[in-house]
């Protein structure tokens, strides 16, 4: 039976990979048709010299690193507070963000911005990009970080007070310094989910906010593209190696 | 330790109900109301949006999104099972073989399922080699059939099943494997009255999953179906664009929540054996 269990793992293996690899292998190819031609790399000159990818690509970045920096504060700082004593409260709303589909946080938070706009003068834009991937990545974090402190001895932190240590010198001597692999793997998570969102963004996202994602379904959108096929290898090869990475951080 | 404590839920405390509890409430509230002659929200306060939903078109769109989940869910049980098998009894390389699942899953949703738009469109890859090895006379549209959103959803939500799957095979005391087989059952007889029996909780969590996340699936229809093959999630993103029907969207939103949160009911009462 191990070997038909090989076997078939050799075909979940192809099917969950087999479609990205393809599309990774046609980004090198000179001709804009699904016939191989030759090695190239003009749909990666293309990709990059597109102005609107461009601007997209810096805006993803921008929202990805400010909705990491917020998000997995609140979150550590969150999850810590539930590990002191539970909230049933708060840890119930995470779970609801956490299962509610993303159309409808979408179509919600759209909702919301534009009641608020009725009093305030402001527009959709970047901040409010990154005030919807903030709120659907705390629950990630806690998650995450949460999962490291069950492990974490909470005598430590007694012993620390037991000196002299302040609530606050306890946490952030002693607790921590030890959570920090945790919060770096929460982090990078939320990066990589910040950076990919298509569906809230694309609802909440205003003219001059266009993410990398918005960028690439409307170009899918519009017929076929090689430069595509290029800015998604990048983008599959980017978020793969920061994957890689927090699983080591997640191990270690 | 109270008053720190108290600090250190403030931010996450006000986040989440500022950007998710209070937009909820909202939508709760717009369900309720009448759309405006420009698209907005007005009074009088009515149950219209509710008594709307029975509609045959919509039911027809609620029952297709069920149905879609229900097939992907099963198919991903089919496929999933093995590869957890596999992953639980691959020894030394686990980790390899795990990573191998988890990396594709969490690289770029959008990418995995424009991958699919390129391996199945009409003069695409699939196209082009089943033609040029003569099994085709000529190409045809494989893309926004069914077939192509069923195919999207079980790529993209597989490794829901296999892991939650994957997680009870591990704990499984191998010792009962042994014992049926000192008693005489043969493997496929101890993985159908052993195993699968015992991974029942991992089935039911990563069951749970796949098809919420498939009820809910925007993206997957949207580029890989067309016209017919139109689901919920992407009636509710219609009601708030083009159609500017907010109430009634709204409505439909708060109806796929309700569907969510019940199937998640027996998820929950599992939650303390770790699975989720």
């Amino acid at each position: 039976m191990s070997r038909w269990l090989s076997l078939y793992a050799v075909a979940a293996y192809s099917f969950l990979h087999l479609p990205l690899v393809v599309l990774a292998v046609f980004s090198f190819n000179s001709s804009r048709y699904t016939r191989w031609e030759g090695f190239s790399l003009v749909w990666y000159r293309a990709a990059f010299e597109d102005a609107q990818l461009g601007e997209a690509a810096v805006n993803s970045f921008l929202i990805g690193v400010a909705a990491t920096a917020l998000a997995t504060i609140a979150g550590t700082l969150c999850a810590y507070g539930l590990w002191k004593r539970q909230s049933a409260w708060i840890t119930t709303t995470l779970y609801l963000s956490l299962v509610t589909p993303e159309i409808v946080i979408g179509i919600a938070l759209l909702a919301f911005y534009q009641w608020v706009f009725r009093f305030l003068s402001i527009q959709l834009g970047i901040h409010t990009v990154i005030l919807a991937h903030v709120m659907f990545s705390i629950a990630y974090v806690v998650t995450v970080v949460g999962a490291r402190l069950r492990t974490f001895d909470a005598g430590l932190e007694e012993a620390a007070m037991d000196l002299g240590a302040t609530e606050w010198q306890a946490f952030r001597r002693v607790t921590l310094p030890q959570l920090l692999p945790g919060v770096a793997s929460a982090a990078l998570l939320v990066f990589i989910t910040s950076f990919d969102d298509y569906v809230i963004t694309s609802l909440v996202a205003g003219v001059d906010s266009e993410t990398l994602p918005m960028v690439i379904y409307a170009m899918a959108r519009r017929g076929f593209n090689p430069a595509v096929n290029a800015i998604s290898t990048l983008i599959v090869f980017g978020l793969g190696v920061l994957i890689l990475a927090g699983e080591r951080l997640r191990e270690s | 330790m109270t008053r720190l404590r108290a600090w250190f839920l403030a931010p996450s405390a006000l986040l989440l109900a500022a950007l998710f509890l209070i937009p909820l409430g909202i939508i709760c509230a717009y369900s309720l109301m009448t759309r405006g002659p420009y698209g907005g929200v007005s009074g009088p306060w009515t149950w219209d949006n509710y008594a709307r939903l029975p509609d045959p078109l919509y039911l027809l769109i609620l029952w297709r999104s069920l149905l879609y989940a229900a097939i992907s869910t099963a198919l991903c049980v089919l496929m999933g099972f093995p590869l957890a098998l596999f992953l639980a009894r691959s020894g030394h390389r686990r980790n390899l073989y795990l990573a191998l699942v988890i990396v594709p899953f969490w690289t770029s949703f959008l990418v995995r399922t424009y991958a699919w738009m390129f391996l199945l469109r009409e003069t695409g890859l699939i196209n082009s080699v089943l033609v040029w090895l003569g099994i085709l006379e000529q190409p045809f549209e494989m893309l926004y059939t069914p077939f192509a959103v069923i195919l999207g959803l079980v790529y993209g939500y597989l490794p829901f099943m296999v892991l939650p799957i994957y997680a009870t095979l591990e704990r499984l005391d191998r010792s009962l494997i042994e014992a049926a087989a000192d008693l005489g059952a043969r493997p496929l007889e101890s993985l159908f009255r052993i195993v699968i029996p015992l991974s029942r909780p991992g089935i039911l969590a990563g069951s749970v999953l796949v098809f919420i996340s498939c009820l809910g699936a925007y993206l997957t229809p949207d580029l890989l179906g067309g016209g017919k093959t139109i689901m919920i999630g992407n009636l509710v993103q219609n009601q708030f664009t083009s159609a500017r029907d907010w109430p009634f969207g709204s409505a439909l939103s708060l109806l796929l929540m309700l569907v969510v949160m019940l199937l998640l009911m027996p998820v929950l009462r599992r939650r303390q054996e770790g699975l989720l």
